[in-house]
């Protein structure tokens, strides 16, 4: 695998923590109660940091001397490497916990695998990460149960919600060349493994929750690649403005 | 210049330095401090965040260069580590005692099954009133590492530090 290469593949890692990250940050002050708002926030954090340690490393391995804000801040759309279930804009509280749902069993099952890849600095963030995440996915498992199994309204809601964003979970669980490139160069995940499992799990939560299992069809695809949707242009320019108008302040 | 100290001696001064978030442990308490090694005649201290996204790390990181500064000169370089990560258990003992008497409850030790999709943390007793009747309100708190919760007897809410 050339470093190049595998450059792309630690950008897609971190670009999907950042990006949801910061997606997350935008609840905070809005939050349905104050425990959610601390808790989406909290989950915030993490990703972040988990997107700053990916891009700090994918920096060192491209080895043109960008640091983890630059990889941050001075990328523009096509540039991104993240999945697009994840810039979804943030809609309704149960639109968010089901983006985070499919999102943070995805990851669980990520770093496990992650952990034992080749490449000692992939499986450092991998085993921190992991940490983090088994309580990400154990809050947003928690709520498709509470809502799910709610109020009749409630139920409405996040099927809906879950049925909106299936049809954006196949990206993330897809191998494409570079994903198989990767995982034949031993520092990868086997997505086909991950994407067994994540199904199971995936049914059994949304079984206590009551609720159907969308049908899996057409995917929207296309992040990994760089071609994304509408949404991420508008995510990226507040995430980025300050940097990029003053691209030298300091704190 | 003073390379005649012990890696030891330095652990001592680092005990020092606090956690700006829970100001009655200090980072060898915490176990964040992961080494202290001398190259020749600079100092490298290794520490390790409890979350990937701690915020207290670069205070940390600067208290430690700040009150190493005194004896060393600039001689001193402090590294992150995130291998082997970073968990609870690396808590002292005298580092829980003091945690429950500020007022957190500490973290239970070797809790086996930190990865369970749903598993029910053991009764966690109230630092305030000491009940074991308490619940769990959200396990996201005011900090990364911590959990709320809520005393029944005392009424108290509390912070808990959770288990990673």
């Amino acid at each position: 695998m050339e470093q190049q290469e595998k450059f792309e593949y630690i950008l897609r890692l971190g670009d999907n923590s950042l990006i949801l990250g910061q997606r997350l940050g935008e609840w905070c002050g809005h939050g349905p109660a104050l425990e959610e708002d601390i808790a989406l926030t909290n989950i915030s954090l993490d990703l972040i940091g988990q997107a700053r340690s990916f891009l700090d490393y994918a920096g060192k391995v491209e080895g043109n001397g960008r640091d983890e804000d630059q990889l941050a801040f001075f990328r523009d759309v096509r540039q991104y490497r993240n999945v697009i279930l994840l810039e979804q804009p943030n809609g309704h509280f149960g639109d968010t916990i089901a983006r985070q749902f499919l999102y943070d069993h995805y990851s669980f099952l990520l770093y496990s695998e992650l952990m034992k890849s080749a490449d000692e600095q992939l499986v450092a963030i991998a085993a921190k990460s992991i940490k983090e995440v088994t309580y990400h996915r154990r809050h947003s498992s928690e709520w498709m149960i509470r809502l799910g199994d709610g109020t009749e309204e409630s139920k409405v809601k996040i099927q809906e919600s879950l049925n909106y964003l299936w049809n954006y979970s196949g990206e993330m669980l897809t191998p494409d060349s570079l994903d198989k490139k990767a995982l034949a160069a031993g520092i990868g995940v086997d997505l086909e493994k991950i994407a067994k499992h994540w199904h199971a799990n995936v049914a059994d939560v949304l079984a206590q929750a009551t609720l159907d299992l969308p049908e899996s069809g057409w995917m929207h695809s296309g992040g990994k690649k760089g071609v994304h949707s509408e949404h991420l242009g508008f995510l990226l320019a507040e995430m980025q403005h300050i940097p990029r108008s003053y691209p030298d302040a300091k704190w | 210049m003073n390379t005649a100290l012990t890696t030891d001696q330095i652990m001592q001064i680092l005990t020092e330095v606090k956690d700006p978030e829970i100001p009655v442990l200090n980072v060898v308490d915490m176990g964040i401090v992961r080494g202290v090694e001398w190259k020749g005649e600079l100092l490298e201290v290794t520490i390790t965040p409890t979350y990937s996204g701690c915020p207290a790390m670069d205070v940390i990181s600067t208290n430690i260069k700040t009150i190493l500064h005194k004896h060393f000169g600039d001689n001193v370089k402090v590294l992150s580590t995130l291998f082997p990560p970073w968990t609870t258990d690396w808590l002292t003992d005298d580092a829980r005692e003091k945690l429950r008497a500020y007022g957190i409850a500490p973290p239970e030790k070797g809790n086996s099954d930190k990865s369970l999709l749903f598993a029910e943390p053991k009764a966690i007793a109230c630092p305030t009133c000491g009940a074991q009747e308490t619940t769990k309100v959200s396990e996201f708190g005011s900090t990364s590492c911590k959990a709320h919760y809520k005393c029944k007897v005392c009424l108290e809410p509390f912070d808990y530090f959770k288990c990673i």
